[in-house]
This record gives C-alpha cells, sequence and structure tokens, in this order.
C-alpha cells in the first residue's frame, strides 16, 4: 500500500494471482520422486463467500460448469466452522492435470466476476506410507505456496512440512515468511 | 485484467484530505503567529516557552508513538495469546490468519482483554508491532454470530492496514503542543507576572504578551480537536468500508454494529472510567453517543453516527450484489 493510500486510509481488496497454479503438476512429479507422496486427485478451493445475488449467481455457475466437465470428476460444497467455503473437486489420482484446470476454472469464474478478492487459498491434497498426509496450500494474494501437514489432535508435523519446502522448492515458489503458513485444520480432501 | 467491484468512495477521501490540509494550515498559522508575537515584542526569552512546550509535545508523540502498543495493552490489561491458549485463543487466531491472507498482510499479534465489554480495539506504530485486542465479551457474547465476530476482527485489521494509529498520533501532535503552550502561558502569568509586579515594573510588557499567547492557543487547541475528532470519523468510516469489502459481508458489520452499540447502553459491571482513556482506538466509544443533541455529540464524537456507519454499509451492500 503506498503512502498516499495509507494517508487517506483506502485499501484496495488485494487480487489474487492465479497462473502460479499450473506449476503444480511438475511439483507433484517432484514430491512422488522424491518423497513418495502421492496425489490423492482431490484439490479443494476456498472462498469467503461475499452476500448478495452477484456472487451467488456466480457460485452455482461454477459448481454447474464442474460437475458439466470431465465424467470422473465429483464436486462437493462445504462451509467450515469460519465461515469460508470449500469447494472440493475429486478426481482420478493419476489425472492431476485434470484436477489443476478444473481448480483454475473456480478461480478465474470468481475473478472474472469481479471476486477475485474473495479467494483465499487452494488445496491440493497428497498421500503417502504409514498415513503421511500433506496438503499443498497456493494463497492467491501471495502468489506462494506453503505445505500444511496435519497429525491427530490439531498438531502440524513440521519435519515434513519442512522436509516437503526442501523437495519442491525448485518447481513451486514457496512462501518464505513462515507466519504465514497458516494451519486449515478440517480442510475437506485432507 | 480481471474486473474489479471495489470502487473508491471519492467524496470520503476529499473529505479526509480536506481534513488533513485545514490541520496542517492551523499548525503553519499557529507557528506563524507566535513567531510574529515574539518578534514584534522583542521578548525572545518568551521563546523558551513556546520551545519547551513543541520539545515536551515531540516528546509526548513520539513516546505515545513508540510505546503505543504497550501502553494500550496494560491499560486494557490484556494478554498476548498463542493459538495454544485454549479453544477461545485459537478460534480467535484462525480467523485472523484467514482474513490476514484474505488481505495480504502480515499477521498481527493477538491479545485478549478481561472486560465485560462488547469491543476490540488495535493499536501498534506499524504493521510489525501492531496488536489487535478483543474483550472476553465480545468472544463470550452468543448474541454475535461468528460472521459478526469477524466483520468486527476485519474493522480492526482496516485500522491496522490503514497505520491509523500513526496518522492520528501525528495529527494530535498539534493539539498537544497548542494544550501544553495555554498550560505554561497560564502558569507563567501567574508567577511571572507576579514577580514583575513586586519588582520595578520592569517586567510589565510581559503580561500583554503571554495573554495574547493563551489566547492564540486556546483558539488553535479547539479548532484543532473539533479537526482531529472529524480526521477520526473519517477514519472510522474508511475502516468500515474496508473491513466490509475484505469479508464481503457488509451486513454482518451493520449487524454487529447494532448489537454492539446496544450493550453499550445497557447498565455495565464495570465502572466507564476505567475505559475511557482508549475511547479513540475502540470499535464502538464507552459513552452513549444517543440522547437528542446528536448534533453537538458528533462534532466531539471520536467516531460517526450508527445511523451514518449502518448506511455506508447499506451503499457497499448495494454496490457488491450488482449484478454483470
Amino acid at each position: 500500500m503506498g503512502f498516499l493510500d495509507t494517508l487517506l486510509g483506502r485499501t484496495k481488496p488485494a487480487q489474487p494471482n492465479l497462473d502460479e497454479l499450473f506449476s503444480l503438476p511438475t511439483a507433484a512429479i517432484t514430491l512422488q520422486a522424491g518423497m513418495n507422496l502421492v496425489p490423492t486427485g482431490t484439490g479443494s478451493v476456498c472462498f469467503r463467500a461475499a452476500e448478495g445475488k452477484a456472487f451467488s449467481d456466480i457460485e452455482s455457475d461454477v459448481r454447474e460448469l464442474l460437475s458439466m466437465g470431465s465424467g470422473t470428476a465429483s464436486v462437493e460444497v462445504t462451509t467450515d466452522s469460519y465461515g469460508f467455503t470449500w469447494l472440493t473437486c475429486q478426481h482420478a489420482p493419476d489425472d492431476f492435470e485434470a484436477l489443476v484446470t478444473d481448480l483454475h476454472a473456480v478461480n478465474s469464474s470468481l475473478a472474472d466476476g469481479g471476486f477475485g478478492p474473495q479467494l483465499l487459498c487452494t488445496l491440493v491434497s497428497f498421500a503417502g506410507d504409514s498415513g503421511r498426509r500433506l496438503g499443498i496450500v497456493y494463497l492467491y494474494k501471495r502468489g506462494t505456496f506453503y505445505p500444511f501437514a496435519p497429525r491427530s489432535g490439531e498438531q502440524r508435523d513440521n519435519a515434513l512440512e519442512l522436509q516437503v519446502r526442501g523437495t519442491v522448492g525448485a518447481d513451486l515458489k514457496i512462501e518464505p515468511d513462515l507466519t504465514r503458513w497458516f494451519a486449515v485444520w478440517g480442510a475437506p480432501g485432507l | 485484467m480481471a474486473k474489479t467491484r471495489y470502487a473508491p468512495d471519492r467524496g470520503l477521501t476529499a473529505r479526509m484530505t480536506l481534513t488533513m490540509f485545514l490541520l496542517g494550515l492551523v499548525f503553519v498559522a499557529f507557528i506563524t503567529v507566535l513567531v510574529l508575537i515574539l518578534g514584534a515584542t522583542g521578548r525572545v526569552s518568551n521563546g523558551g516557552i513556546v520551545f519547551f512546550a513543541v520539545l515536551l509535545g515531540l516528546a509526548l508523540c513520539v513516546g505515545s508513538f513508540f510505546y503505543s502498543d504497550k501502553i494500550a495493552l496494560s491499560a486494557a490489561q490484556a494478554q498476548l495469546v498463542t493459538p495454544q491458549d485454549g479453544p477461545q485463543a485459537a478460534r480467535l487466531h484462525g480467523i485472523v490468519d484467514r482474513l490476514c491472507a484474505l488481505a495480504n498482510m502480515p499477521k498481527p499479534r493477538v491479545a485478549i482483554a478481561p472486560s465485560p465489554m462488547l469491543n476490540a480495539f488495535a493499536t501498534g506504530r506499524n504493521q510489525k508491532t501492531a496488536v489487535l485486542v478483543v474483550t472476553t465479551g465480545l468472544l463470550n457474547n452468543t448474541d454475535l454470530t461468528d460472521s459478526e465476530l469477524e466483520a468486527v476482527l476485519a474493522h480492526e485489521l482496516s485500522h491496522v492496514a490503514h497505520k491509523d494509529v500513526a496518522v492520528m498520533t501525528i495529527a494530535s501532535f498539534l493539539g498537544i503542543i497548542a494544550g501544553l503552550l495555554v498550560r505554561f502561558a497560564f502558569y507563567s502569568e501567574l508567577f511571572g507576572g507576579g514577580r514583575g509586579r513586586g519588582g520595578n515594573n520592569n517586567n510589565g510588557g510581559a503580561l500583554p504578551v503571554i495573554l495574547i499567547v493563551l489566547v492564540v492557543g486556546m483558539v488553535t487547541y479547539a479548532i484543532s480537536f473539533l479537526l482531529i475528532r472529524l480526521l477520526s470519523r473519517y477514519r472510522e468510516l474508511a475502516a468500515d468500508r474496508s473491513g466490509a469489502l475484505l469479508t464481503g459481508q457488509p451486513s454482518a458489520l451493520a449487524s454487529a454494529l447494532q448489537k454492539v452499540s446496544g450493550s453499550m447502553t445497557r447498565i455495565p459491571t464495570k465502572d466507564l472510567r476505567s475505559a475511557e482513556p482508549l475511547n479513540a482506538f475502540y470499535f464502538v466509544p464507552a459513552f452513549k453517543a444517543g440522547g437528542k443533541e446528536v448534533s453537538l455529540n458528533s462534532i466531539f464524537s471520536t467516531h460517526p453516527t450508527l445511523e451514518r456507519r449502518l448506511r455506508q454499509l447499506a451503499e457497499i451492500s448495494e454496490q457488491l450484489s450488482k449484478q454483470g
């Protein structure tokens, strides 16, 4: 925010950066090769629904678009305890590219309707041996990714997260500020 | 380029610019008049008073600027909390986490103040030292829904993003100097004047000069006081606006405002005086600004009237639902 904006107390809502999402497929290959973490085929887009008809119209359009798309995909809508909406897409685990394309379609529909600032994050999930679970979270406003590895009882597997950062660091723009790696407990698909 | 639903409020921006310009103008006029008076009477010794007032005012401002977070935290007896400090703290952190990610701003520290009042405030001179304080009353209130609590927090985060503590501290600088000068001039007339009369009248000319300084100081203080309050009200409206746009739920903020200000008129269990010093940074001031003399009250108030705030939120709600 510029000096003048501060002085005049105006903030422009942050616009999302959508393009980085397409670096996910490369990272998925690296994760599988390097750490034996495989995509589960589940991905979700999280956004804060705005009030009014304009937003709900776009939201139902997006749902229709996704369910019409490739036959294997299933779409589910959930609202978490913080009031954020999660649109979860389920694809075949080996069709990671299609999943990312679907997620991107959700983003661009919202952004094209003028609701880009409402986008919070996108999450794609991975599973490893001995029940390890990992989510790669994309922060729209930063254009960066971070790993989120939940364990039972709202604990984070920080060792796994840092290991993932090292592994995919070349493929993804990893969020350098660790305080922004916020927890998404109970995210659908994790 | 994706289209945006964000429409800046040019009227508000213009009014805020004008207010700040007038504050600057009053400041320049004040200094000029002082220099002219002291120069014309050739009483440079009185310059000491002015110099001392400016110095002390500067020290006060710098002090409150750098210690605003610590002062406010200890005045509200607030405790900084981490997500591990119980379910309430975890919920609060969760909401703030998401709002900060939505707004693309660094996360401020979070504190909880033990108070039955429904309130929240933000303090700290920049985004690194910012603290978001929420009262236990607000967290425990069962009337307030999650999205209303979120709306209140989004309003406070907007204060942090707008650096309102810094802006208001700088704006208050003039008022503080003028106030100090009045006080010094008053004392120096009381004591210095007394000595002059006792002596051989060699200090005779000092009395009117000090009197003029006294009057100029009082006028400046009065004008700057009103302008600062006006600026504060505009900053509140700006924070309402950004907060509502951040969550996309202007109506949630409107209903939160109604609930929170409604509770202010109920009988609080704690002495109101203990809440007064922090008023300017509160979500809704602890005084009741009601009654019929709204016109007079609204000039002195740090916050806009509830009606004014609700009207703005209704406009934003309309903007958001616009088709196409």
